[in-house]
């Protein structure tokens, strides 16, 4: 581990906690425009989390001590998955600490305490989004494993940082697998950050919400960290898309100017990423909570058919 | 390793690929107009593999095959199909006798026997192609348990119109197309079947008034 690897995992890290409301916002701005509905302004959700932070908490009779720690197990869990994934450079002194299978543990790890937190004050809400958030859950991670599978497959890795530099530093070959494993990430990223198809993050609208009707206990600082922790969550599950479908650009080792180089490519690749989230949320419906199995259930066999094509086409020609 | 893949093998492989995911699209499709549109997507990115296949080996006749399947898959089949369905007027949902989610499981099952049947022959072959065979097989089976499990008659003509794309890429990625002759005569063939068909379909809603050819395997009048 070096000095200067220890500041770019920092800085990443610092990037990340940063940008994260920033996507958001972006997000919910495009998503407005192509709706034909007045944006709320770019900066909105740090105005959120400002006035979040300054209010004070309130916490229901019966909440346990739990209520009260998951959200820093949520947003730690959410840190720590921001900082294993590269999103600047593939040198990164706590990637060793978990692998991809790993950092899908640790976004198991956060569904399942902020599950609890809502099951814990015993509003039927709470214990509803609780049981629809691990429905989604137990569905999204098989095939989130499949997809990335099929990558380790292609690198002979599990290392998140291992992948990308295979990925992006070789010469350009056209991977089928990787068209079907790209499409079952999408499908899992939407499913796994409540986004339209599965879940409405801007509706409270009682009987179709999940991820809002978790934290409807939630509030003053708790609830900001939740929320930003959720930005963090999109932020992450974005970065791992582009640095595994679109690793161009991504820095290796410690090269200071490939650092430099790496920021407005990453903004860039962001900023469209965006775009097309919002795209996405736009010309869908949300689905019957009762479609998301048949949805997920799409993106697993659609992760499998990549690791079928993988081993027919790319391995023994 | 893969570097050592040719790109026009890549691209190929590429073609294959979306072949067998507009294959499982059309599997999980509910609906009329969108099943044949992607039957359309599939045609067109037929044309195209065949078209790359005739570019690198140089094969004139491969070709001809290619400009036939745009023409006849990709476009006038489409065409023929979508206009049955408007004057029909059956945009409605699709029936299948098994849900989706079961029957796209029974497709990867599928999916994986192909392949495994495909990957000893395909080694026999000397095509830059033949790694597709296996792709091949398995949209031919796609297609087949399309045509099990729907109840209504346009989508079973969609799969059996699918299933003659898997027989074309199998012709093509395993030998390089069949003799001009034996093509043109399928691609007649084809096209006939689907306006016969076209016929049948306006002969059962009259008698059954509906697509549904459950109604068929009753011998009797009641």
């Amino acid at each position: 581990m070096s000095i200067s690897g220890l500041l770019a995992q920092l800085f990443a890290i610092a990037l990340a906690l940063f940008l994260a409301p920033l996507l958001t916002g972006w997000v919910n701005q495009c998503r407005a425009w192509f709706q034909n509905r007045t944006a709320p302004p770019l900066l909105q959700p740090y105005y959120m989390l400002h006035k979040l932070f300054h209010k004070d908490v309130v916490i229901a009779h019966g909440a346990s001590a739990l209520f009260r720690f998951a959200p820093f197990i949520v947003f730690g869990c959410m840190l720590l998955a921001a900082a294993i994934v590269p999103t600047l450079s593939t040198d990164l002194p706590f990637a060793p600490a978990a692998d991809t299978i790993a950092l899908v543990g640790v976004f198991g790890l956060a569904r399942i305490f902020i599950s609890l937190a809502a099951m814990d004050v015993g509003t039927s809400f709470g214990s509803l989004g609780g049981r629809r958030e691990m429905l989604i859950g137990f569905l999204a991670e098989p095939a989130l494993l499949m997809v990335i599978f099929t990558t380790a497959m292609i690198s002979q890795s599990t290392s998140v940082a291992t992948i990308v530099e295979t990925l992006a530093h070789r010469d350009f070959v056209i991977y089928p697998s990787l068209a079907f494993a790209g499409i079952a990430f999408t499908f899992v990223s939407l499913a796994e950050n409540a986004r339209v198809p599965v879940d409405n993050p801007a509706t409270h609208l009682e009987l179709t919400m999940i991820h809002e009707a978790m934290i409807l206990e939630y509030s003053g600082r708790h609830l900001a960290l939740i929320e930003w922790a959720s930005s963090l969550k999109l932020y992450t599950y974005s970065c791992l898309g582009l640095a595994l479908f679109f690793p161009w650009g991504i820095a290796q080792g410690d090269d200071f100017l490939g650092l430099l180089m790496a920021i407005p490519l990453l903004l860039l690749k962001l900023a469209t990423g965006g775009v097309a989230l919002a795209l996405i949320e736009t010309v869908n419906a949300k689905m019957r909570i009762f479609r998301a199995p048949e949805f997920l259930g799409t993106a697993f066999l659609l992760a499998v058919l990549g690791l079928l094509v993988r081993l027919l086409l790319e391995t023994r020609v | 390793m893969s570097a050592a893949i040719p790109l026009s093998t890549q691209l190929i492989n590429l073609c294959a690929s979306v072949i067998l995911l507009l294959a499982f699209a059309m599997l999980a499709q509910r609906r009329v107009m969108p099943l044949i549109n992607l039957f359309a997507y599939q045609g067109l990115t037929l044309a195209a593999s065949t078209l790359v296949v005739a570019f690198t080996t140089h094969q004139a006749h491969l070709y001809y095959s290619a400009g036939l399947t745009l023409g006849l898959k990709g476009i006038l089949l489409p065409w023929i199909l979508h206009r049955l369905v408007r004057r029909l007027y059956v945009k409605w949902d699709v029936e299948s006798l098994i849900n989706i989610p079961t029957t796209m499981l029974v497709g990867i099952g599928l999916v994986i026997i192909a392949f495994n049947v495909a990957q000893p022959i395909s080694l026999l072959s000397h095509t830059i192609s033949r790694g597709t065979l296996g792709i091949a097989l398995a949209t031919v089976m796609l297609a087949f348990l399309m045509m099990i499990t729907r109840t209504k008659a346009i989508p079973q003509v969609v799969g059996f119109l699918a299933m003659e794309n898997g027989l074309f890429l199998a012709a093509t990625s395993a030998t390089y197309g069949m003799p001009m002759v034996v093509e043109l005569g399928i691609a007649l063939d084809v096209l006939v079947g689907a306006i016969i068909l076209g016929v049948f379909f306006f002969q059962i809603r009259e008698q059954f008034d509906s697509l549904d050819i459950r109604h068929l395997e009753r011998l009797k009048e009641h």
